[in-house]
């Protein structure tokens, strides 16, 4: 039985009605012109929606009621780094001092955000460990795919650009990871973990052997995906970097390490971070994103331009670099982002800064340690900032998919934690809390999942039928996909459009 | 740390459950010299709330932030109106805290306004479809360029010298990290007339061009089908809501940023990254598409993240793109507002930058200073007697943007200035202006 008494919603186009206007308008005091002599041909159609100011209100806030954010409850989406968004940071960002600048105005006229940029750059030299920073990437997959350049950058200027064309990933890496890869002209090959959890050391000293004259880099998540450090990273950097190739972190899990270890020591050559993970900036639905990127000293002359830096003393925004792959993005990056991350920053400080591994490791561990009767480790170590579960045995005696599980969890209130992900384990559950949730949030959540893995046992069917709660039902992908309907098109009463239905539908 | 919530207690119960002695029990695996002493970190110490606040709006006021000058700066950022149903919107918190819908069973509301954006994106771009947003405009062109190269196996790309310098920039840098070549195609008088590549996989121009003129659309057409090569129009969504689309004149995929609708201009960041195209090219396309499907045990209507097969978590080194994250909130900020202006209200802010530009134009040609005289939309090109970067830093001293001097950009003299005029400026402003240049100038 559905529970919700939320109607379900119209789309905005079918609330419009002609001559309504949503916005007090700017009035215009310059002389009318004839348009068509200064165009020459305009538009006549334009199908926008004619919505009211309170109709709009109420469309997005109706809407907003079935959509499921950190403010809405608990979010161990592993991978994630599902954390409070601290609400001072988008007071900071909406400053108009920051808010109201254009990215074209002189360099002078923003000395206070390059104050910021070179803040924000300074303080994750110092978590990372890396001699350089740079924010111009707009993404975590953004970033990868800037480090990537900067590899190929330098393997060019050492005229070995054609030599080495392989990446190596390991079979647990995050997608992003190989099509950023392919992204930089590169070939991928796979590295697989072995049985412990780790990279499996034996094939990947065979690979080196083998091919590894042709090897750009590898790509390593540390901690890896499987929420587990890489007890033997020093080693495999320098395995790889006595075949000559460079070593990359994939940073997504920096959450595990602020303020405890640094990539930086453990012999990366480069880094991608994403401050919208691990430093708060929030998600947005998807994004925006925000990807620093960290360096050592033999990749800087690559770096994307502008590079915001120190000359006598003065912040300026360096546009005159000979070696810089050039621009990866627009203008500075995801400025308004950066200065969410540096109130962030700010915010924990020198004395606070470990506080966030700490805690976001020891929740993992918690909750990991409250599951393992119903939900066991795929490995028997202590995890860092999140738990990486299975659900096999409910899949093999009942049928039950982890899938399953994390729907019916919708209907205990919360959201679920990531399935399937990394693929290298079988019905996978990756748990990740992070450090501002309290033991009582904890504590429920494990109460439910104990909950739904003994109605797996005795009852199925209510985990198939799940969610039962929500303004849908389990939604049907593969029809998505076979009956493609990506936008809304005006019922056939409407001549113009008729083409368009047919054409599309 | 009150981000932090645990109390002495709670880490005290919680070690017990794990069976460990203390939280550094649970970094053993870290080999101990890589490990850090607490507060070892070489950073500023910690802000309370007040003093941080304080430091932040301290570092926001050394900005000449637009509150305290005149812009008719443009150039792909926008000073437009953000009407304030924008913020309230996206500063929900289930809106704004959220994560990709990848449930959604419980991302409905997200999925939906996606939905929204996609059907609006493509109706203002005159095309069938758009995805759910890219990072901003450049990479968005940027990714169409790749995109073309996939579509007809060239390896060639052509662009016009009248798109936007730095997102032919990023197109450098993308394309050399893929081998695929770019070749520039010089403009005359701000206009690109000619097509003369036979092996391209794409002509990109843009519309209206990085000097303000609106480029012959249907002549490029004509070119991409003369050489077998893909159309794709970078393009201002606002001024689509005014001239005859770019989709209209058959461009295969239409981008844009889509910071002129709703997003603060942010020192450029974020913006969001519009991309819409032919219909049949939909399997081809970068980045995340919502689809409308129906339940799998019942007949309720709802939404999805669709033809996923495309992407990276899927397909890895084979995905269309390796774009993860977009720019979600940003098209949030774009589909509210345009909804809040609508159908009207779009039009009538574009109408209202032409009238400003027109009236600009002709006050400048009274004090000598002559425009190109193209079809502009709300952004042209002037010539000044004097270096245009003095010229700028001497207006901007009478607290006024003046505009984005292009010697840095193109040869040629350095005296050519690019002015934009929003639906914001005032006849007073521009007044105000063109008085001052004459000071300055004299
Ligand atoms: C391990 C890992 N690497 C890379 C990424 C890519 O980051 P983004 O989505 O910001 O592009 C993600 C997250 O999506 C991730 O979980």
């Amino acid at each position: 039985m559905r529970q919700t008494t939320v109607p379900e919603p119209k789309l905005i186009f079918e609330k419009s009605r002609a001559g309504r206007v949503g916005c007090n308008l700017p009035k215009c005091d310059t002389p009318a012109v004839d348009l068509s002599s200064i165009l020459g041909e305009t538009r006549v159609d334009l199908h926008l929606p004619e919505i009211a100011e309170l109709d709009l209100l109420r469309h997005f806030t109706n809407l907003s009621h079935i959509n499921y954010g950190i403010e809405t409850g608990f979010y161990p989406l592993g991978s994630c780094t599902m954390k409070y968004n601290p609400k001072i940071n988008e007071t900071t960002a909406r400053m108009t001092g920051f808010a109201n600048l254009h990215p074209l105005q002189p360099v002078e006229t923003i000395p206070g955000a390059l104050e910021i940029l070179h803040g924000v750059q300074s303080i994750l030299c110092q978590v990372t460990g890396f001699d350089y920073i740079t924010l111009q990437p707009l993404a975590g997959a953004h970033g990868e795919m800037t480090c990537l350049m900067l590899v190929r950058a330098y393997f060019e200027s050492r005229g070995e650009g054609q030599k080495r064309k392989i990446v190596l990933v390991p079979d647990s890496a995050h997608g992003t990871n190989p099509a950023s890869a392919a992204r930089c002209g590169y070939d991928v090959k796979s590295i697989p973990t072995d049985a412990e959890g780790n990279t499996n050391l034996a094939v990947l000293t065979q690979v080196l052997e083998e091919i590894g004259d042709q090897v750009a880099a590898l790509m390593l998540t540390n901690p890896s995906t499987l929420g587990l450090f890489e007890p033997n990273i020093e080693k495999i950097c320098k395995m790889i970097h006595d075949a000559g190739g460079q070593v990359f972190c994939d940073g997504a899990n920096m959450n595990a390490m602020v303020g405890t270890t640094r990539p930086g020591d453990h012999g990366f050559d480069c880094m991608h971070l994403n401050l919208h993970k691990t430093f708060s900036t929030p998600h947005g639905g998807g994004g925006p994103g925000c990807g620093a990127i960290g360096l050592q000293k033999h990749l800087e002359p690559f770096l994307p331009k502008p590079v915001i830096r120190t000359e006598s003393g003065k912040i300026i925004a360096d546009e005159d670099r000979p070696h810089s792959i050039g621009r990866v993005a627009g203008f500075y990056g995801q400025f308004l982002m950066e200065v969410r991350a540096y109130t962030y920053l700010m915010a924990y400080g020198k004395e606070n800064m470990h506080r966030i591994s700490k805690f976001a490791v020891l929740n993992a561990n918690y909750v990991r340690a409250r599951l393992k009767e119903v939900l066991p480790p795929a490995h028997d170590r202590p995890c860092m900032h999140e738990c990486i579960l299975t659900a096999e045995k409910y899949k093999k005696e009942k049928g039950v998919r982890a899938l399953d599980i994390s729907k019916r969890l919708i209907d205990y209130g919360f959201h679920p934690a990531t399935n399937y992900f990394p693929l290298i384990v079988p019905e996978c559950f990756m748990i990740e809390p992070t450090e501002t949730e309290n033991k009582e949030t904890l504590d429920e959540f494990c109460d439910a999942l104990i909950a739904i893995c003994h109605e797996a046992e005795t009852d199925p069917s209510l985990l198939h039928n799940a969610p039962s709660t929500k303004i849908v039902g389990r939604l049907d992908e593969t029809l998505a996909v076979k009956q493609l309907d990506v936008r809304w098109i005006p019922g056939a009463e409407n001549k113009e459009y008729t083409r368009l239905r047919q054409a599309i539908s | 740390m009150p981000y932090i919530p645990h109390t002495e207690a709670d880490v005290a119960e919680m070690l017990a459950v794990i069976g460990v002695s203390s939280i550094d029990d649970l970094f053993c695996e870290v080999p101990e010299n890589l490990r850090l002493a607490p507060g070892s970190l070489d950073i500023p110490n910690a802000l309370d709330e007040p003093k941080l606040y304080a430091h932040l709006l301290d570092l926001a006021s050394k900005n000449v932030d637009l509150s305290k000058v005149t812009c008719f700066l443009g150039a792909g950022i926008y000073d437009r109106y953000i009407p304030a149903s924008v913020g309230a919107v996206i500063s929900r918190g289930e809106f704004l805290t959220a994560y990709t819908p990848y449930q959604p069973e419980a991302s409905q509301g997200y999925l939906q306004a996606i939905y929204e954006f996609q059907t609006m994106v493509a109706e203002l771009y005159g095309c069938d479809i758009a995805n759910a947003s890219m990072y901003d405009g450049a990479t968005s062109m940027a990714e169409a360029a790749i995109m073309s190269t996939s579509l007809n196996k060239r390896q060639k790309v052509v662009v016009s010298e009248a798109v936007h310098p730095h997102y032919r920039q990023v197109l450098d840098t993308y394309c050399w990290s893929m081998d695929i070549e770019v070749v520039t195609q010089k403009s005359s008088n701000g206009l690109t007339t000619e097509f003369t590549e036979e092996e391209a996989a794409c002509y990109i121009v843009q519309y209206p061009n990085f000097f303000g003129s609106i480029e012959d659309l249907a002549a490029v057409r004509a070119a991409c089908d003369k050489n077998g090569s893909a159309m794709i129009v970078v393009s201002d969504p606002v001024a689509c809501a005014l001239l005859k689309p770019p989709g209209h004149f058959g461009a295969d995929i239409v981008v844009g940023e889509g910071q002129p609708m709703g997003v603060p201009m942010g020192l450029g960041g974020p913006g969001v990254g519009l991309f819409a195209c032919k219909k049949d090219l939909i399997r081809f396309i970068p980045g995340r598409i919502v689809g409308k499907t129906k339940e799998v045990h019942g007949d309720k209507p709802g939404y999805v993240m669709t033809l996923r097969t495309r992407e990276q978590d899927i397909r890895r080194e084979k995905a269309t793109s390796n774009i993860c994250t977009n720019e979600a909130l940003m098209a949030l900020a774009n589909t509210v507002y345009m909804i809040a202006l609508g159908k009207n209200g779009m039009r009538s802010i574009a109408e209202n930058s032409v009238r400003n530009a027109q009236y600009m134009i002709s006050e400048l040609d009274k004090i000598g200073i002559g425009a190109m005289t193209n079809k502009v939309f709300c952004e042209f090109v002037v010539t000044l007697p004097k270096d245009a970067e003095w010229v700028c830093g001497a207006m901007l001293d009478k607290g006024i943007l003046a505009g984005l001097p292009l010697g840095k950009y193109y040869e040629g003299p350095p005296n050519t200035l690019l002015v934009c005029t929003t639906e914001l400026r005032t006849k007073n402003q521009i007044d105000t202006y063109v008085s001052a240049l004459k000071e300055v100038l004299a």
